[in-house]
């Protein structure tokens, strides 16, 4: 009896020493934690659903994250259909209305920003497109302005006590950014309007920021494994028109960039593609420091 | 005089300049300056505006969609959920092809008096076909509903429930028909299987799969790591269930689920299930019996069905990436113990030739498990390996059937699988799968099907 009592006077006692925070966030890829960690510091408790190492379209919608949601109390994702298939059970199964779609506690990246590759033509023989245009809007630094603009707009709506603190984070990390993407455009002025081939068609907002020129890519349609016919086919066009390097995210194969590295006697380059994808890419700074560190050697040969 | 101080002027009006300029020159020279300075100053600030005009004009994209984004974000558009207005529509097609050695109604040793619905058909056969639709109702409910359409003709409501959307706490309220939460294969469509049937224990004790109409109450516990519970009433109108005819509720559920992760690339989900119904002349026919009758007899049951399962599912995937490689570990067992009456040789008044017609006490306890790994070893490929088994156990046949019915079929039930499938994207897949069915004793089956179960529609999103 006395060991019971005491086993729960120590179960109250952790409860209460724990560390209290503001708000419980459910993000969906690492780059949002990222972000949110920027924003919220230590008034949140974040987790990442995802890592960087993983396709964030096809995740298990595991008991974990079930759990995890429905203690949640902000939901921070890339939305445009990017987590189509894992989200909606997460959300039915985790009893948590808080953070429905269209709530204050569901916030979508990708409403922030201007959408790229829109598909004029909705059909699945183009193979996994995304009706609201493609979801890898997290390979753009600019984009990072009006996310977290907004994103800390609805920290300060679901925290009002920390509003000023969310502001003020918010200032820190706008001008720090905004220095940052001075600097990473002048480092990667000498990738500007430079032919590449990319693995998945994952980097249109990269392309679109640092003025790359996307020739070719190694899946026939977007979310298809590359087959050897089709990158034979890529390889021919590279004969004629060549490229500078071939690019891959983190959590993609390997093999069929080395083949056509190999092949086209072009650099193979993985990129991080989100926080955590390489060891360089430790926070949102580094994320592009290394993404356009490890460009800039694809494009001098190494 | 006129001449002369103009004289006077014009000598000394340089001299008087001369004399006011050394004062006159010094502030001359700081209006200057300071007219210097101030143009200085003005063109610094004309610069610093310049730049400022340059600046905005660089951030004027940024701020633009800044301010669009705001405005968005202001007025929270439907973010992107099932459909506009209209509901999410799937349709799943699937077919197979069968090469069996073997009658496929011969039911299973031990279990004459369960349902034996395999599915199986020799040769080319079109499977159900599945229609989905589902969509929030209002801000509170969410409606699913999926229709069955028959090969053979007709349509049959697979599942058709509303879903509460907004309890909170955990809490998700279900009514209408829906599949059992018990078990871990239980709430999963056939489309989804990972063999193109059902193992045997599903078969035989669960008739493939529990669909219930009544109403479902599951609890989510707030903790870091998945703890479930839930509760479900229904009318008891699948099998062991024999849709009885009764006020209130004719079975009961309660099941229990936990999981979590390991590592980054692991996770598990392991459940208890407990199922209660009854059954009420519940008629089974060719039973074998202990007489030899040719074709065997038609028997009839009375009684409780009390079932108890366990189940346990892990994933793994390096890094938990399931693109290239992953494997599953599946394995669930149940057992049932039924008791009641059973009347032998059974024949509806009228019915010529009338059977004998003795009704006895009957009890039984019968279980079956599984256990399945489906490895995915390169993008769009898996195989999988399924071992089932059965126990028909031993019957407590009262006396006065104690000459007629078989207690003991003294068998196991036993049967090898393994599959092989391709998925050339993720709507659809082509499997091979053969088998070695030692499911009816003496009756060893070497089996092959053909299959594809194609997605069209709305992208669904799985379950765990």
């Amino acid at each position: 009896m006395r060991t019971i009592f005491n086993m729960l006077l120590a179960a109250i006692l952790a409860l209460l020493t724990a560390p209290t925070f503001a708000l419980n966030i459910f993000a969906c890829e690492p780059e949002w934690a990222a972000l949110t960690k920027e924003l919220a510091a230590d008034k949140a408790d974040i987790y990442s659903a995802t890592t960087a190492l993983q396709d964030p379209h096809q995740i298990q919608a595991r008991p974990s994250l079930i759990a995890k949601a429905r203690r949640a109390q902000l939901l921070v994702c890339t939305g445009a259909e990017l987590e189509v298939g894992w989200l909606p059970v997460i959300l039915h199964e985790s009893g948590n209305p808080d953070i429905a779609p269209g709530r204050p506690g569901n916030f979508e990246a990708a409403h922030s920003v201007t959408m790229l590759e829109v598909p004029s033509r909705l059909d699945r023989e183009e193979g996994d497109v995304h009706a609201a245009g493609n979801p890898h809007i997290q390979t753009s630094a600019p984009n990072y302005l009006p996310i977290a603009q907004a994103l800390s707009a609805r920290l300060a709506e679901l925290d009002p006590s920390n509003a000023a603190f969310y502001r003020s984070r918010l200032q820190t990390f706008t001008q720090r950014w905004q220095a940052a993407i001075v600097r990473w455009e002048k480092q990667a002025a000498p990738l500007k309007g430079q032919p590449i081939v990319v693995q998945h068609r994952g980097f249109p907002y990269l392309n679109n920021w640092l003025g790359l020129k996307q020739v070719a890519e190694l899946e026939p349609k977007p979310g298809m494994e590359p087959s050897v016919s089709h990158l034979s086919q890529v390889l021919e066009q590279l004969q004629r028109q060549p490229a500078k390097m071939v690019i891959r995210a983190a959590y993609q194969n390997s093999k069929p960039s080395e083949w056509m590295s190999e092949h086209a006697h072009i650099p193979a380059v993985a990129l991080p593609f989100s926080v955590g994808g390489t060891d360089g890419a430790k926070d949102l700074f580094g994320l592009f420091d290394d993404t356009i560190a490890r460009l800039l050697a694809g494009l001098n040969g190494n | 005089m006129f001449k002369y101080t103009a004289l006077c002027v014009a000598l000394f009006a340089p001299l008087s300049t001369y004399a006011a300029s050394d004062e006159d020159l010094r502030a001359i020279r700081a209006q200057i300056q300071q007219l210097k300075e101030n143009y200085e100053q003005r063109i610094t600030q004309l610069e610093q505006r310049l730049q400022q005009a340059e600046a905005s004009s660089k951030n004027a994209e940024t701020t633009a969609v800044q301010a669009q984004a705001a405005a968005q974000q202001a007025s929270r558009p439907a973010a992107s959920s099932e459909g506009a207005f209209n509901p999410a529509m799937s349709l799943i097609l699937s077919g197979t092809y069968g090469q069996l050695q073997r009658d496929p109604a011969i039911s299973t040793t031990g279990f004459a008096m369960s349902p034996n619905n395999n599915g199986y058909t020799k040769g080319f056969s079109l499977k159900e076909s599945e229609l989905g639709v589902s969509a929030n109702i209002d801000p509170q409910f969410r409606g699913v509903a999926t229709m069955s359409l028959n090969p053979a003709g007709g349509v049959t409501v697979e599942n058709g429930f509303v879903q509460t959307t907004s309890l909170g706490n955990g809490f998700n309220f279900k009514f209408g028909r829906y599949f059992s939460g018990l078990g871990y294969l239980n709430e999963q469509h056939a489309h989804a299987w990972d063999f193109v049937d059902q193992p045997l224990v599903y078969r035989t004790l669960w008739d493939n799969q529990v669909g219930e109409d009544g109403v479902q109450l599951k609890w989510l516990a707030p903790t870091d790591a998945f703890v479930e519970l839930g509760a479900e009433l229904g009318s008891g109108r699948s099998f062991p269930g024999s849709g009885r005819q009764k006020n209130g509720a004719g079975s009961g559920v309660l099941f229990a689920h936990v999981g979590d992760d390991v590592g980054t690339g692991g996770s598990w989900r392991a459940g208890v299930s407990l199922h209660q119904t009854k059954a009420e002349n519940w008629v089974s026919n060719n039973v074998p019996n202990l007489a030899g009758t040719v074709g065997g007899v038609s028997d009839r049951f009375s009684g409780d069905s009390k079932t108890a399962g366990l189940d346990f599912v892990w994933k793994y995937a390096p890094n938990g990436n399931v693109t290239e490689t992953n494997f599953k570990l599946q394995g669930e067992y149940f057992r049932r113990k039924q008791s009641g009456l059973l009347t032998y040789d059974f024949t509806a008044p009228g019915v010529t030739p009338a059977g004998v017609n003795i009704t006895d006490t009957y009890a039984v306890t019968q279980s079956g498990w599984y256990m399945q790994g489906v490895y995915q070893f390169m993008p769009r490929w898996r195989m999988g390996l399924r071992y089932d088994q059965l126990d028909p156990g031993i019957a407590q046949v009262g006396a006065l059937n104690a000459v007629n019915v078989i207690s003991n079929y003294g068998y196991t039930p036993k049967r090898d699988t393994l599959m092989l499938d391709f998925n050339p994207s993720e709507f659809s897949r082509l499997r091979v799968q053969v088998a070695q069915d030692k499911s009816r004793q003496g009756l060893t089956d070497n089996q092959l099907f053909l299959q594809y179960v194609m997605s069209l529609g709305a992208h669904g999103a799985h379950q765990f």
